[in-house]
């Protein structure tokens, strides 16, 4: 309650509050963006546990470890969280910090409001959870949760699964609609649109994002809450309505959901390859005008995941060439990085590893998204492990190596340490192997037709399914590393200038580290 | 942006840790009653949850917005602060607009696809095999199982209670401009009375809704249950509904405030968001009346 | 231990076990047997070589920047961080590329769509988790149910070659001739997909999906259920025979003289013994995918039968759960599944079976009774 209490000026000169209740009743952006950043990990752990468990089970043909129903959770659960539990609070953690040092703001706008964004989310992943514990068991119809499986056929547990990620979106749209009023409202006397860092454009429209379709998440939940619990017959042909329709409803949030998935990780990488490469970032307002494109584009492809429902054939049409248009912009982003290094004065620190690592291997995931984009094509492809393929390379490679890069990046201005460079690199070369002997594999099983969302296979499978799982636990055991580099750096690291890195730019950088509980008080000026 | 260096931040709150515990206990509550009822279980453990969930979302919420109020009046609050305000409130509620479009989507797609091909006609019209002697009409006077979906025995014509209330909200969007014409005029007198008519307007509006309500499901059996439309009829009017009733709740407490001297000629953000949030009600209306009651 | 060691001996059978016998490292699609599944595989490839070549041009440059731009050889950075020219290039030149691969997916496209003029129309309904195939011109259909041993699966026996795509009831179709598919689902959405035929097709609950295809070479094709669709989703394969006409003809009017052969096995006088033999096998096929083979089903989702109050009660409710089923739930109405001499044959061994030991029986010829009077 002390909220009322003290003027301004008082305020900024408070250290953080003692024990637990700093981190609960928390209004500052950097506490509330380190406890982001330390739930994503815990739920990456956890999904990724989840992933372990599903590998285990594919490590041969047969039923070995868990049965089907079981098997099912895991998919299901561990798709949800990696996406709503890991990948995402990650980037937002990412922006809670970041984004006023980069724009040389004191705060975000609604510093009370990014608290509860953040609860909510333990909050939501607790119920989530729990329901794995109830009479039924978990959902176990994807993280897709088609209609009618998870409704008129769904285990009880259904209705709990709603109402987490109904909880869990209320936090996303909160913290959107609290990155976008600090953007707008809070940047530094002097830091124009056009002069800002990449990451904070990409947030910008990755927020605008989250509040368009977040809501259609919602609606769609509620939806099947109503058809659920109350009778009515959104998608029940028996009533006039159409299993098809909630895929409709869910993937016009579904497919703008993998933009706010990668995104952000586009503008960190934008920050960090010029970073490394000594050089400008090449052709900063295209790079601004690609992620426009891609995120308006986004709302027109959402029926590339459903080529196979039967959509009529014009519509089919629109949204192929809808879906290959994204290429254009994409293509524009990653030629710019590869530019931008082009004749840099380039060195090797974790952060640019992943950054490298990131091109090559989201674009490898690009190029069979691609594919993927031709209809006919994708009438095989589709529900085969190909696709399973596709998005572990743009999401593992992507999203992850982007958060880690990031996270590599930072930590020196989050903690006042550096980390150690030579297990930082070891965490690179394990996570790049393990990870495409996890995921190259699963291209070729597609091909050869394994379906995805099966606890068991035919015998021609067995033998990349193996190579995929050593692949899968090297990178899981892996990630062990990386939560014991961000431990020893944060307590022993060697102290790091404010500037770790020669070729940084930025307002960030200007500040000492570990930056100090209150930055910019009063605003920084920006040439 | 000179005003830099008044930007309030806030200190520890614990608000927001109460909100979330408080959504959390209500859903749980709700997600609890909803299971229990569906496996013929006593739903009172799930009541008692709930009860306490949306008693700590009360509590909160008075003391949340309370402290707000408290800090603009003491002067906290720079015009900059004031723009962070209306960016939130701005794309909060274009984060609803997207909400109800997600059901609108749902009612084109039923009417323009679904319902025709279940009865035979365009792409997938060969779908009539499996609903023998089903016909596509709109308003849908019978479902393709009629057994398991009985159908409404007529539907409500746009041109009764419909029309009087689409008048209704109009004329409200109207009385809420002149109100604030009244505060920025520093004219107390003809902000109350206006905001009054507004407030009186929206009751009536709720009043003949939830006779609408009553007829439908006493006198012609148009039901959550009777198919597609019956479905999209009741979910776009009753989120509608729900939002005409925390609206008018705002303008309540906006005729309260004023009241007791709140708000200033130039500074009265709280009454401005209320008021935005009024007219965003009335034009989702305009499109329902439109959409689900005329066309 | 005892399961330890099972689990030890199955993973080192698992170790050696397919690099012994199926060692299969296929990497790319077939082209499979049909034209469209030739057109899929030809786009597959021009679309696969074009990102290869892209990602040679692009990685190249990429790395030749790592290997001569490096600061450990004292390269100095330039300073260039513009230039409209090879901004509007690469911009334009994607988009050519991608014009000209979307002209012949539109071609495949538009064919694949065209579902006119077919010889042979066949209905496809998915159910958990099973299919079941109408020749509807012919009057005949039957279910297409796994025939994967439990004990393959638990690892408790060897696994056979065609290990989970083996069936039952095969589809049998003829050669040469454009067979139009009408695909629907009565519970939940399936995808009916063979690789070699180049297409996958939802089945979706109330509506339905149509496609088609036209198999060039006599063969047997296997696939699988490609939505997921609960529990036994992984265990829904499809089975498909082409067969040349004539014996595809003669499989047709064989299949019609069985159909009236079985209507005639209501009006039959049925032992005990017979239904409890016949009842046996279809309750294996038919029910125990979620009431287990040895009635314990996998409660709270699908109750046990044995010792349950319905299959030792009053038959009037065990004939009504079956026939009719439970709606809104897993359980179908079995009634229009199983003709009257697999359900008699399938109640009167639930009651029986187990331990259950009602003692009593239910005929064909009540059965029949029971549904008219419906
Ligand atoms: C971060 C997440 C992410 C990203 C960025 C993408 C990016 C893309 N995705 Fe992916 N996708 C997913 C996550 C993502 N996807 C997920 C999670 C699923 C499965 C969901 C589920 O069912 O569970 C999925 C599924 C999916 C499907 C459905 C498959 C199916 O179920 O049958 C399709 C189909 O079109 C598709 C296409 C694409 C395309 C065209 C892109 C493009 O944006 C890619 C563009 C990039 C490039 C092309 C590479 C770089 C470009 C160049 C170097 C320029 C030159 C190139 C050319 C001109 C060729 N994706
Ligand atoms: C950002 C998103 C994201 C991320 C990071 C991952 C990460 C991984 N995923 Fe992901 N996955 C999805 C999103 C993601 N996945 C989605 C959306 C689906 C679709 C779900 C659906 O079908 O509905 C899916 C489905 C999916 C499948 C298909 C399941 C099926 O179809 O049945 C598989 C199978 O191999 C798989 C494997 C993995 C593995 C091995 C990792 C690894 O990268 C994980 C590595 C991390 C860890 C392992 C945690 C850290 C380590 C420890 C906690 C120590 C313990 C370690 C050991 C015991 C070795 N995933
Ligand atoms: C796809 C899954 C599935 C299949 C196949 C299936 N059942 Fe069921 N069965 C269920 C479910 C689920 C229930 C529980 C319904 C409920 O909630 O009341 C059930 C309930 C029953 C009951 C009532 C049991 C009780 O004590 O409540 C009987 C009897 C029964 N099934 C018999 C059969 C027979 C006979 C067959 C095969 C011809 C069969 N079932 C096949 C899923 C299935
Ligand atoms: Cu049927 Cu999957
Ligand atoms: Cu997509």
């Amino acid at each position: 309650m002390s909220a009322v209490a003290g003027t301004h000026a008082q305020d900024q000169h408070h250290g953080p509050a003692r024990g637990f209740s700093r981190w609960l009743l928390t209004t500052n952006h950097k506490d509330i963006g380190t406890m982001y950043l330390i739930f994503s990990f815990t739920m990456f752990l956890i999904g990724g546990s989840m992933a372990m468990v599903i590998r285990a089970e594919l490590f041969q043909p047969g039923l070995q470890i868990v049965q089907p129903e079981f098997f099912n959770q895991m998919t299901t659960m561990h798709g949800l969280l990696m996406v709503f539990g890991a990948v995402m609070p990650a980037f937002v953690g990412l922006a809670n910090w970041m984004i006023p040092l980069m724009i040389g703001a004191p705060d975000m706008a609604l510093p009370r409001m990014n608290n509860w964004s953040f609860w909510l989310l333990p909050c939501a992943f607790l119920i989530l959870l729990s329901t794995l514990f109830m009479s039924g068991g978990g959902p176990n119809f994807g993280w897709t949760f088609y209609a009618p499986l998870s409704t008129t056929y769904g285990p009880p547990s259904t209705t709990f699964f709603i109402f987490a990620i109904h909880i869990a979106g209320v936090s996303s749209i909160m913290g959107a609609i609290n990155v976008i009023a600090t953007v707008l409202n809070m940047r530094a006397p002097g830091m124009t649109l056009m002069k800002m860092p990449m990451f904070v454009w990409t947030w910008l429209i990755t927020a605008f994002l989250l509040i368009a379709v977040m809501p259609v998440l919602a609606g769609v939940l509620t939806m099947m809450l109503m058809d659920i619990n109350f009778g009515t017959s959104f998608f029940n042909a028996a009533g006039g309505g159409d299993p098809v329709l909630f895929q409709h409803v869910f993937w016009f949030f579904g497919h703008p959901e993998v933009y706010i998935m990668i995104l952000p990780a586009f503008g960190a990488i934008s920050q960090i390859i010029p970073t490394f490469a000594r050089k400008k970032l090449f052709g900063y307002s295209s790079m601004v005008y690609a992620v426009g494109a891609i995120a308006l584009l986004s709302f027109l492809v959402w029926a590339h995941h459903m080529f196979t429902v039967g959509v009529p054939v014009a519509g089919q049409l629109f949204f192929m060439y809808a879906t290959l248009l994204i290429a254009v912009p994409t293509g524009v982003k990653v030629f710019n990085w590869v530019a931008t290094m082009f004749r840099g004065s380039l060195t090797f620190e974790t952060p640019m590893l992943f950054a490298i690592a990131f091109v090559i291997l989201f674009s490898i995931g690009g190029f069979s998204g691609l594919m993927l984009a031709i209809a006919p094509a994708d009438f095989q492809y589709h529900d085969t492990y190909f696709v399973v393929g596709h998005f572990h390379y743009v999401l593992v490679p992507g999203a992850i190596f982007g958060i880690f890069a990031s996270a590599y990046y930072w930590l020196p201005k989050w903690t006042g340490r550096m980390y150690d460079e030579t297990l930082g690199k070891t965490h690179f070369w394990l996570s790049f192997i393990g990870m495409n002997l996890a995921f190259f594999p699963m291209h070729f099983l597609g091909l050869a037709g394994m379906p995805r969302r099966i606890p068991d296979y035919a015998l021609q499978f067995a033998d990349f399914n193996m190579v995929s799982s050593i692949g899968a636990f090297m990178f899981g055991s892996t990630q062990l590393l990386f939560l014991f580099i961000v431990v020893k750096c944060a307590r022993s690291g060697e102290k790091a200038p404010a500037r770790p890195w020669e070729g940084a730019e930025g307002l960030e950088w200007e500040i000492p580290s570990p930056a100090p509980y209150h930055t910019f008080t009063t605003p920084p000026d920006v040439k | 942006m000179a005003d830099f260096q008044t930007y309030y931040v806030p200190e520890q709150s614990k608000w927001p840790i109460v909100a979330t515990v408080g959504l959390g206990v209500t859903l749980f509550g709700a997600a609890t009653i909803m299971v229990a009822s569906n496996q013929a279980e006593s739903t009172n453990g799930g009541w008692m949850i709930f009860t306490a969930g949306v008693l700590i979302m009360i509590y909160m919420l008075f003391g949340w917005f309370g402290s707000v109020i408290k800090e603009s009046r003491s002067g906290l609050y720079s015009p900059q602060m004031d723009r962070s305000f209306r960016w939130g409130m701005s794309w909060f509620i274009f984060s609803e607009i997207m909400f109800f479009a997600a059901f609108f989507g749902a009612l084109f797609y039923a009417r323009v696809f679904a319902v025709p091909w279940l009865g035979g006609e365009g792409d997938r019209g060969s779908s009539n095999m499996l609903w023998e002697g089903f016909q596509a009409t709109w308003p849908l006077i019978t479902n393709p199982d009629p057994e398991a979906f009985p159908a409404p025995e007529s539907v409500i014509g746009a041109w009764g209670l419909p029309l009087v209330n689409t008048i209704l909200l109009v004329t409200s969007s109207f009385t809420i401009t002149v109100a604030h014409h009244g505060l920025k005029a520093d004219n107390r007198k003809k902000t109350k009375i206006w905001l009054g008519a507004t407030i009186l307007l929206a009751l009536v509006f709720l009043f003949f809704q939830a006779e609408e309500y009553v007829h439908a499901y006493q006198e012609l059996n148009l039901t959550l249950q009777s198919g597609i439309y019956g479905t999209t009829f009741f979910m776009l009017t009753g989120f509608h509904g729900v939002h005409v009733m925390l609206g008018t709740l705002m303008l309540i407490i906006m005729l309260i405030r004023i009241h007791k001297g709140h708000f200033t000629a130039d500074s009265h953000f709280g009454f401005e968001a209320t008021s935005w949030y009024w007219h965003f009600v009335d034009v989702v209306w305009l499109g329902l009346f439109v959409f689900v009651y005329v066309i | 231990m005892r399961v330890h060691a099972q689990r030890a001996g199955a993973l080192l059978g698992g170790l050696s076990f397919p690099a012994l016998s199926l060692a299969d490292w296929t990497v790319n699609m077939t082209p499979g047997v049909t034209g469209t599944s030739n057109d899929i595989f030809d786009l597959h490839m021009t679309i696969f070589w074009i990102c290869v070549a892209i990602g040679v041009v692009v990685f190249g440059i990429m790395f030749w920047s790592i290997f001569a731009h490096r600061k450990s050889k004292g390269v100095k950075p330039a300073n260039f961080h513009e230039n409209t020219m090879v901004e509007v290039l690469w911009t334009l030149i994607p988009l050519v590329i991608l014009i000209i691969m979307a002209i012949p997916a539109t071609a495949t496209l538009i064919d694949m769509y065209d579902t006119t003029e077919s010889d042979i129309d066949i209905k496809v309904t998915g159910y958990q988790w099973k299919w079941q195939y109408e020749y509807i011109n012919e009057d005949f259909g039957y279910f297409s149910n796994t025939t994967t041993p439990p004990d393959q699966i638990n690892n408790r026996q060897a696994k056979g070659e065609n290990y989970l795509l083996e069936v039952d009831n095969m589809m049998i179709v003829p050669v040469g001739k454009k067979i139009r598919f009408l695909l629907t689902a009565n519970d939940v959405i399936h995808s009916w997909w063979v690789p070699a035929f180049g297409f996958k097709k939802d089945a979706i609950p109330g509506f339905i999906n149509e496609a088609w295809t036209r198999v060039d070479e006599p063969g047997i094709y296997r696939g699988q259920c490609a939505e997921l669709c609960g529990k036994n989703h992984g265990f829904m394969p499809v089975v498909v025979k082409a067969v040349p006409e004539e014996e595809y003809n003669t499989w047709v009017a064989e299949q019609k003289a069985a159909a009236e052969k079985e209507r005639e096995l209501t009006e039959k006088d049925w032992s005990m013994d017979e239904l409890m033999e016949r009842g046996e096998k279809a309750y294996a096929s038919t029910c125990a995918a979620c009431h287990q083979a040895d009635g314990s089903g996998a409660p709270p989702a699908f109750p046990a039968l044995k010792g349950s109050a319905i299959a030792t009660g009053d038959m009037a409710a065990h004939l009504d759960v079956v026939v009719n089923g439970v709606s809104g739930t897993a359980m179908q109405a079995f009634g229009s599944q199983l003709n009257e001499a697999d359900l008699a044959a399938i109640i009167t061994y639930e009651r029986n079976a187990w331990g259950n030991n009602v003692g009593d029986m239910v005929t064909p010829k009540e059965i029949f009774d029971y549904k008219s009077e419906q």
